[in-house]
């Protein structure tokens, strides 16, 4: 196994973390709006994250400064062909940022109102931004001989794409309820179990669809394998949710996200951005890579930081165990 | 859509204006970080409340400022792929190992350790509290790091080779990145002004409440902290700078020769005070010169020969092929000197701060102020400002708050236009760096939308700032002063409302 397939799996596995961890503060950003009746309902909700969605968000920083340390050809097609959904991406994660950390900092009504509704929008819109990416990526885009994207910002809203927008959209909001009744007491607990059986089946249809139709354009003996742990882990999400096991809900709707995105990530490989206009312009592990002194010298550094890390966030969701309810919710602020 | 500039003009000035703006957030992260953490650590250690009350208030106006640093932060790490991809192809390699060890190991530690600090006050016993407070200062100070090392490889390309095959830039020697001159220079003189900006923020709010007797017992602790920051830093300011200086000479000699707007070499070379010149015809047509002391400057000593623009511009042309190799010297010239202004201009006054608000030396017994009131502002032994200059000397002292920040921002423009037109010194043109399939009307629109939500941003941050700083720091409840013995809270407080909630 060569050093650039190494990074290409700790790529795949940064990708997890993010989706795995960020997912579910994209979907309590989401439930603000479906499930939280009132305003202390939603702040019960934004305060289940409120302590690790930052660090949550760091996942994507590593994955991004990964992809550009590991394979710098990577990096510069994919942020510069991809323009506009980034632009938007950047756009999203600097106001929800703020707005979590602004939105209790004034008592007026229409500022807080105003950072609600940027936690709603902005935690709707990346979901699908993020899926609209992938789906390209995998899907292929036209990528020409020097490796520029030569398409234009219209092409990437392709259906295939937009499922894929739809699709995460769908799992993160399903587990993030999940997430809330694991998170929460009282009355906002069980009704946040109805909404995840809802949504559950909702992002049911949609992932399924999406990994079928990826499946049957670029899927391989392997990404069937991911897709079936993918259908098995939704459905007992869905089971323990009915059930009662919280836990063990939030854990299968973790898998089903880590599932969907290792499969995005075998179907990709060896490629890591296919050219739709001519094969042998694909983007490769190989044909993208950094030198292997750098790839061993981030090998180093992941494999000891990435550990570390794992321990001191694990630790922060230890301190931090505790559910919460509008009983938690200070008036004042 | 296509304008009639050149391709890089637009993206140099979106990373400009991107690039200072995350900047202003950024010294103040680093230094009150620490200083805060510092505070808290005397909290846990004297167990006085004025501590406490101190960490929480200089707490609250550090997480406002915090949470722009790290949004706009994101966009800078995107903005190399998205508007810089040539750029990305070429350095890659070499830049972003940097780069992802600054997520891996500073990030992680800077965003999860705010995380616990924010919420942990009724989660973790005050010790362990405080030690987040250290870890995120040190997540700061290792971010800053790993991006200088970064930078100072465009500055002064080393440890890497060009692969003739690829012809990308490949790393040879890591560790020659990390702890070259350059690097370690840099850093010293960024963390140290990182720390001017700090204390001038602490000393500018504290006159603001002691100039109307408010807080005064806190403010009066806060103001000396700001002050000792401000004059031992903006002391360290000044000797990394004057090293910095000197291995840039080495190093970039057009960067210090438009920075002094001397044309042609001279032996001894003089340092300026004053230029008013004509670019195209190469030559100043005012001066006001301080003979010898550019000399000094570069070489520590006073008759040295130093090169001037004219000679490097005819060096680099045999070196690197025909083309003009000047930057934009009015703004290396202005620049330079603006940030030495406004930097040396905080120093200063935190120098005369200290001075005149002594609690014991030198100073007769009318004098002196116990820790509750506001200091009088002792000139000599006997004698104090009056009531107007007072008042005006605690005005002056408000207004300081923002010089390091000025500062800082010129200091970047200087050094980062000041390389042009290179985007890594003697190896990569800017122009050569754009993303080639990226539009200008993308990048306009790019520019437009950053510079709206920044500008309006912008505007919500000082208001809340004004705000938080006004309101002054919080009486302390009882559970502040009772801190939780257990990880996780203590069980009797099951269902006390959390101490922080957003």
């Amino acid at each position: 196994m060569h050093l650039h397939d190494v990074w290409f799996v700790l790529i795949a596995f940064l990708w997890v973390g993010y989706f795995f961890l960020e997912g579910f503060d994209f979907g309590i950003g989401v439930l603000t709006k479906l499930l939280a009746r009132d305003r202390s309902e939603r702040r019960v909700l934004i305060n289940t994250i409120g302590p690790v969605w930052d660090g949550n968000e760091v996942w994507l920083i590593s994955a991004a400064g990964a992809t550009f340390a590991a394979f710098p050809e990577w990096y510069a097609t994919l942020f510069s062909g991809f323009y506009l959904p980034m632009l938007l991406i950047l756009l999203c994660l600097i106001v929800r940022g703020v707005a979590f950390e602004y939105r209790h900092k004034r008592d007026e009504e229409r500022w807080q109102k105003n950072w609600e509704n940027a936690i709603f929008w902005t935690s709707l819109l990346t979901p699908v931004l993020w899926g609209v990416i992938f789906g390209n990526i995998v899907g292929g885009v036209k990528i020409d001989a020097d490796k520029n994207y030569a398409g234009t910002p219209l092409d990437l809203l392709n259906p295939y794409a937009i499922l894929g927008g739809l699709a995460m959209l769908a799992l993160f909001t399903f587990h993030g309820a999940v997430f809330a009744s694991l998170k929460t007491v009282g009355s906002i607990r069980e009704r946040a179990r109805v909404t995840a059986s809802f949504l559950g089946m909702i992002a049911m249809g949609l992932a399924l669809a999406f990994m079928v139709w990826t499946q049957i354009d670029t899927g391989d003996g392997k990404s069937v394998v991911a897709l079936v742990v993918a259908a098995v882990a939704l459905l007992a999400a869905l089971a323990a949710n009915m059930f009662g096991r919280e836990g063990w809900s939030f854990a299968f709707s973790g898998v089903t996200i880590a599932a969907l995105i290792v499969m995005l990530f075998l179907t990709l490989f060896p490629n890591v951005m296919p050219s739709s206009l001519n094969e042998s312009w694909n983007l490769t592990v190989s044909n993208s890579a950094s030198s292997p002194y750098t790839l061993k010298i981030m090998t180093w550094c992941a494999a000891i930081a990435a550990p570390l890390v794992m321990l001191y966030q694990g630790w922060t969701y230890w301190v931090f165990r505790k559910r919460i309810g509008t009983q938690h919710i200070a008036d004042a602020h | 859509m296509e304008l009639a500039l050149a391709p890089e003009t637009l993206a140099r000035w979106q990373f400009g204006i991107t690039t200072v703006y995350h900047f202003l957030f950024v010294p103040l992260t680093i230094s009150l970080a620490a200083l805060v953490a510092g505070l808290e650590t005397a909290w846990v250690r004297t167990g006085k409340e004025r501590y406490l009350k101190a960490t929480k208030f200089w707490g609250k106006l550090f997480l406002i400022n915090i949470a722009m640093g790290v949004v706009t932060g994101i966009v800078q790490e995107f903005q190399f792929g998205m508007n810089w991809s040539d750029y990305s192809r070429f350095v890659g390699d070499v830049f972003g190992a940097p780069l992802a060890f600054e997520a891996l190991i500073a990030f992680f530690f800077e965003s999860t350790f705010i995380g616990l600090w924010i919420f942990g006050w009724d989660k973790l016993p005050k010790k362990i509290h405080c030690f987040c407070m250290w870890m995120v200062s040190i997540g700061t100070i290792l971010s800053a790091y790993f991006i200088l090392a970064a930078n100072s490889w465009m500055q002064h390309p080393t440890g890497y080779r060009i692969n003739k095959a690829t012809g990308r830039a490949e790393l040879t020697d890591f560790w020659k990145v990390l702890t070259q001159d350059t690097t370690l220079v840099v850093v010293f003189h960024t963390l140290t002004a990182a720390f001017l900006a700090g204390g001038a923020f602490i000393v500018g709010i504290a006159a603001y409440h002691l100039l109307r007797k408010k807080h005064v017992k806190v403010m009066r602790t806060s103001l000396r902290l700001g002050l000792v920051t401000l004059v031992v830093s903006g002391l360290l300011t000044a000797v990394s700078g004057d090293l910095l200086g000197k291995v840039m000479f080495q190093q970039q000699p057009m960067k210090m020769a438009s920075a002094e707007a001397l044309w042609d070499g001279q032996a001894p070379a003089p340092f300026s005070v004053f230029a008013y010149g004509d670019v195209s015809k190469g030559h100043n047509t005012v001066e006001v010169e301080i003979p010898g002391l550019l000399s000094f400057l570069a070489h520590d000593d006073f008759s040295s020969y130093v090169p001037g623009i004219n000679d490097v511009n005819k060096a680099e042309q045999e070196k690197y092929g025909p083309g003009d190799y000047r930057p934009n010297i009015p703004v290396a010239y202005w620049g330079f000197r603006w940030m030495i202004g406004f930097g040396m201009a905080s120093f200063a006054l935190g120098v005369a701060g200290l001075w005149l608000t002594r609690k014991k030396f030198w100073l007769s017994q009318r004098l002196r102020t116990g820790d509750d009131e506001v200091p009088h502002l002792a000139l000599t032994k006997d004698k104090a400002l009056g009531d107007g200059l007072s008042k005006w000397a605690w005005r002056l002292a408000v207004v300081t708050l923002g010089f390091p920040l000025i500062a800082s921002s010129w200091g970047w423009i200087f050094t980062e236009m000041g390389r042009q037109p290179w985007v890594v010194y003697g190896v990569l043109r800017t122009s050569d760096a754009v993303s080639p399939g990226v539009s200008q009307g993308e990048v306009i629109t790019s520019m437009a939308v950053f510079t709206a939500l920044y500008a309006i941003l912008a505007w919500v941050e000082v208001r809340l700032l004004v705000k938080y700083v006004k309101a002054g720091p919080q009486e302390l409840s009882e559970s502040d002063l009772n801190p939780p013995t257990k990880i996780g809270g203590n069980d009797s407080d099951a269902d006390r409302p959390m101490a922080f909630s957003y």
